[in-house]
């Protein structure tokens, strides 16, 4: 049975497990690999998309979870990488393997929707579920205070 | 039989006949860049082939020879290529360069890319652009010393006589090509684009999703894998039933492959083969399969820890023996003794272990997140029985390395199925797969006794050691010297004693070992720094004065194990570094309550590193505030690409001193995911600060080197603190209560 979703503002319908997870459904299904898949039990946050706004770990959510939900893939946070996280993780050139990095700034963009100018410590709260193994979390933080300091001066984004 | 290089201490010889890849390591003196520079002289191919192609519209296409895992070296080394090419920067893209060994030095790995293709690369982009001045100065007839190359193109006199290097680049690639010996290099003086700070090359293409990693390898009509493999190392598949396997949707075939014993270390089992990730998971779990646990499935992490003591009781294979380190501690008043333990540790990289192959009847391709493109191909070879130039090996991006990489045992998993379907595939492994089946770095066991005298001099030191030693598994030349891949710089310390005894026993054990990042150095230096740092305060020093004077003189120290290995350690950039992180620290200065600082300082991978850390308590175990380094690791060729390096040792380091533990019970890993092996996450990150010593030496290794001095300064901050010795890690609140 098809379920349909709007994906990256898009109208989508797959036709598959209702059990199978997001996540495979946009690598394997839909080839969209920027979502990664990293522990399959949304303990290292690298498949994060958002659902509704809200980052979620794609690896367990069933298909079926989604129907009729808006989901925001890292290739549709922004038409040219023009989003303030990306623009910031570029500055700050935070990756190193860059495995982790589009997890990461999936639930950094979703920090600063709700919060535009975040704490260090809400930092270290919001992101606790990301793990980044080349260790460039202190570049995180100072992105995200970064790509904060950009999204005032741009007025909101998208 | 191929010999190629490899940057390690470990030469590696793979036999295309045996099977796809008998791996042998061996002890050879090393990796030596003049031999390098020979064996280049021999092939030099033609650098417009190899290295630079240049487009008639002028684009720059700079080719790399070593595997991009997250350190940088798709930045740093066509940086040094650009260098001497005198092109833009800005105007160059990087490509892969394809799996030819015959051509390249492919294999990453022992911090030693930029140091190994530091001549060899700036040689090639100076046999280029004197071919492009050449080609200028002939179509001009004029001497090719009245032409300069500069910004992408060669001036003579005026702009009036500009040719671009699109316009040359077809006879250019005609011209002789210069001896690279004797090609003239840049004067280092007039460097732009070597010791700048550069982003990383393919930096935005890992904010967008855009970046492909081997995962994200997809092919025409490809299926999707997983291996069902026996949990305990060295079992076997007993029997299988594929029947509920198959009735999974989206499940095509399930067939079993054999283990691999030598050279890629395959564990074998029941391969999964399916439309989608998904489904071959949700296959395997519906497989019904029964093993036989084989020789190793009574070892755990209890019976080997017995080994290690058992063996610590008799006296080791004695590895150094300068004076009489026994009769010295005897005769002294100041004596210290302790025991140090390190358990297996898994990479963990993110992405992880997976490998697309297909193997047709004629030509195979593959795409391989691998450190080692020239192995795959050998081990493509072996199973597919084709000739190696028909095997095109594309080195993906990998989502991490630090050593799991090298290893072939996921591209055999790969041949071997793709050879039984004839068609393209993916085998992914799971976390739990990539958890259970690394090769770990070795479990150890250390025991220390020392002196100090009247003087506050180290009188004696004696380190012994027994460890599931990494070479004692590659080989049975290996086996015979276990020793060799295990000590390191704690076989030559830089602390000066007449008497310094170093023993070794190996121990053995079923559980596979192999290189992780910074290798023995991971435990070397923990050992070594707190070591040094209990002498101090047995003397009653300071642990930075103590260590200065310890070091004492200026002086260099080759390799014990190898004189001729490497470049001997240079003990005033060791001391250089000390005295720069402890400055940049205000080592001395007060602190505020309940802080303390600690220290440590390291030779690995030609490269000297410092490390200050200031720790506090937090519910029992130490909380890392920040971490001031000093490095020097030769001529920075990438100023932004080290400190990247240094950030992400620190944080590996912490990982391996808060957490990393690998457990074995029943012959099998304990651990299988990120909730029972946990990672640092982004609140254990302490600042951490990063000074690079200004320096025209050759550049050395980074990618490893920030490392070792992490564990060891901060449980010697946790000492300062606490007057309580950490000598085992991961630390544990129960060792600090």
């Amino acid at each position: 049975m098809a379920i349909t979703f709007t994906l990256n503002g898009k109208s989508q319908s797959v036709d598959v497990d209702p059990q199978m997870p997001l996540l495979w459904v946009l690598r394997d299904t839909l080839n969209m690999t920027g979502t990664k898949f990293g522990c399959g039990m949304a303990l290292c946050g690298a498949c994060t998309v958002h659902i509704n706004g809200e980052a979620s770990r794609s690896c367990i959510t069933p298909i079926s979870a989604v129907a009729g939900k808006k989901i925001t893939t890292i290739e549709g946070l922004s038409a040219d990488g023009s989003h303030p996280v990306q623009q910031a993780w570029v500055e700050i050139d935070v990756p190193q393997c860059g495995y982790c990095q589009c997890g990461q700034i999936m639930s950094a963009a979703a920090l600063l929707s709700k919060k535009a100018s975040p704490t260090d410590a809400e930092i270290d709260d919001f992101m606790s579920g990301n793990i980044c193994r080349c260790g460039t979390y202190q570049r995180i933080r100072k992105a995200i205070h970064r790509a904060a300091e950009l999204q005032a001066s741009h007025g909101k984004s998208a | 039989m191929t010999t190629l290089n490899f940057d390690r201490r470990e030469f590696l010889k793979i036999g295309a006949a045996a099977g796809g890849g008998l791996l042998i390591p061996l002890h050879l003196p090393t990796f030596d860049r003049q031999d390098q520079a020979q064996q280049q002289e021999k092939k030099t191919p033609n650098p417009f082939n190899a290295w630079v192609h240049i487009a008639p519209d002028n684009r720059v296409t700079l080719l790399l020879e070593k595997s991009e895992m997250g350190q940088g070296i798709m930045t740093a080394l066509p940086m040094i290529l650009a260098e001497e090419l005198c092109v833009d920067w800005k105007s160059v893209t990087v490509e892969q360069a394809p799996t030819n060994p015959e051509i390249y030095n492919h294999g990453t790995g022992g911090s030693g890319s930029v140091s190994s293709c530091w001549l060899p690369m700036r040689r090639a982009g100076a046999a280029a652009r004197e071919m492009l001045v050449a080609a200028a100065a002939a179509r001009w007839s004029v001497n090719p010393n009245s032409c300069v190359a500069q910004d992408g193109g060669v001036l003579h006199g005026s702009r009036k006589n500009f040719l671009t290097y699109g316009q040359l680049v077809d006879d250019a690639a005609r011209q002789p090509i210069p001896n690279l010996n004797t090609v003239p290099l840049k004067n280092s003086d007039n460097f732009t684009i070597v010791g700048k700070e550069k982003p990383r090359w393919e930096g935005v293409s890992k904010t967008n999703g855009a970046a492909k990693f081997g995962i994200d390898s997809r092919v025409p009509g490809m299926q999707f894998a997983v291996v069902a493999r026996c949990p305990v190392f060295g079992g076997k598949l007993k029997s299988f039933d594929a029947a509920k396997a198959k009735q999974v949707a989206g499940v095509r075939e399930v067939f079993a492959i054999d283990p691999v014993a030598t050279g890629a270390f395959t564990a074998g089992g029941v391969a999964i083969l399916a439309d989608n990730s998904w489904a071959a998971m949700q296959g395997r779990r519906a497989l019904q399969v029964e093993w036989e646990p084989g020789p190793h499935a009574g070892e755990s992490t209890e019976t080997l820890r017995q080994q290690f003591l058992e063996n610590a009781r008799k006296p080791g294979k004695a590895v150094r023996n300068d004076g009489d380190a026994n009769a010295a501690i005897a005769a002294s008043a100041k004596k210290v003794e302790a025991t140090y333990e390190f358990p297996f540790a898994a990479h963990a990289t993110m992405e992880p272990m997976n490998c697309t192959v297909d193997i047709g009847p004629d030509s195979a391709e593959a795409w391989v997140p691998t450190q080692a493109p020239q192995w795959a191909q050998d081990v493509i070879a072996g199973v597919s029985k084709l000739p190696k130039d028909k095997i095109t090996v594309h080195t993906t991006l990998m989502g991490g390395g630090f050593g799991r990489r090298y290893m072939a045992d996921f591209v055999m998993e790969a041949a071997q199925i793709s050879k039984v379907t004839g068609k393209p595939v993916m085998v992914l492994w799971s976390r739990e797969d990539d958890m259970q089946h690394d090769f770990y770095r070795p479990a150890s066991y250390h025991r220390f006794s020392g002196a100090v005298n009247d003087k506050g001099e180290i009188a004696a030191w004696i380190h012994f050691q027994t460890s599931t030693s990494i070479d004692a598994m590659w080989s049975p030349k290996g086996a015979e010297t276990p020793e060799n891949s295990e000590f390191a710089t704690a076989a030559f310390i830089p602390y000066q004693t007449p008497n310094y005894r170093v023993e070794y026993t190996l121990a053995k054990s079923g559980v596979p070992r192999a290189w992780w990042r910074s290798v023995e150095h991971s435990t070397s230096g923990f050992v070594v720094e707190c070591f040094v740092d209990e002498l101090a305060a047995a003397a009653g020093a300071n642990p930075l004065e103590f260590r200065l004077r310890s070091i004492g003189s200026d002086r260099k120290i080759p390799d014990f194990g190898d004189p001729t290995h490497g470049k001997p350690l240079d003990t005033a950039r060791l001391k250089g570094v000390l005295k720069l992180a402890s400055e940049k620290a205000n080592w001395g200065s007060p602190l505020p309550n309940g802080v303390a600082r600690g220290i440590a300082g390291y030779y690995s991978f030609e490269t000297y590193t410092a490390a200050v850390a200031e720790v506090s308590m937090k519910g029992g175990m130490p909380k890392i505030h920040r971490l001031v380094y000093a490095v020097d690791c030769g001529r920075p060729v990438n100023p932004e690409g080290i400190r990247a390096q240094v950030e992400g040792a620190a944080v590996y380091g912490l990982s391996a001193a808060l957490h990393d533990a690998i457990t074995i019970d029943g012959g099998r890993v304990v651990q299988s995911n990120f909730n029972d092996y946990q990672m640092p996450r982004i609140a254990d990150a302490p600042k951490t600060e990063i000074f690079i010593v200004e320096s025209k030496e050759e550049p050395t290794g980074i990618g490893e080197p920030g490392l070792p001095v992490v564990a060891a300064s901060v449980c010697n901050a946790v000492y300062a603190l606490t007057k309580k010795r950490v000598r085992r890690l991961p630390i544990r609140k129960e060792d600090l209560a």
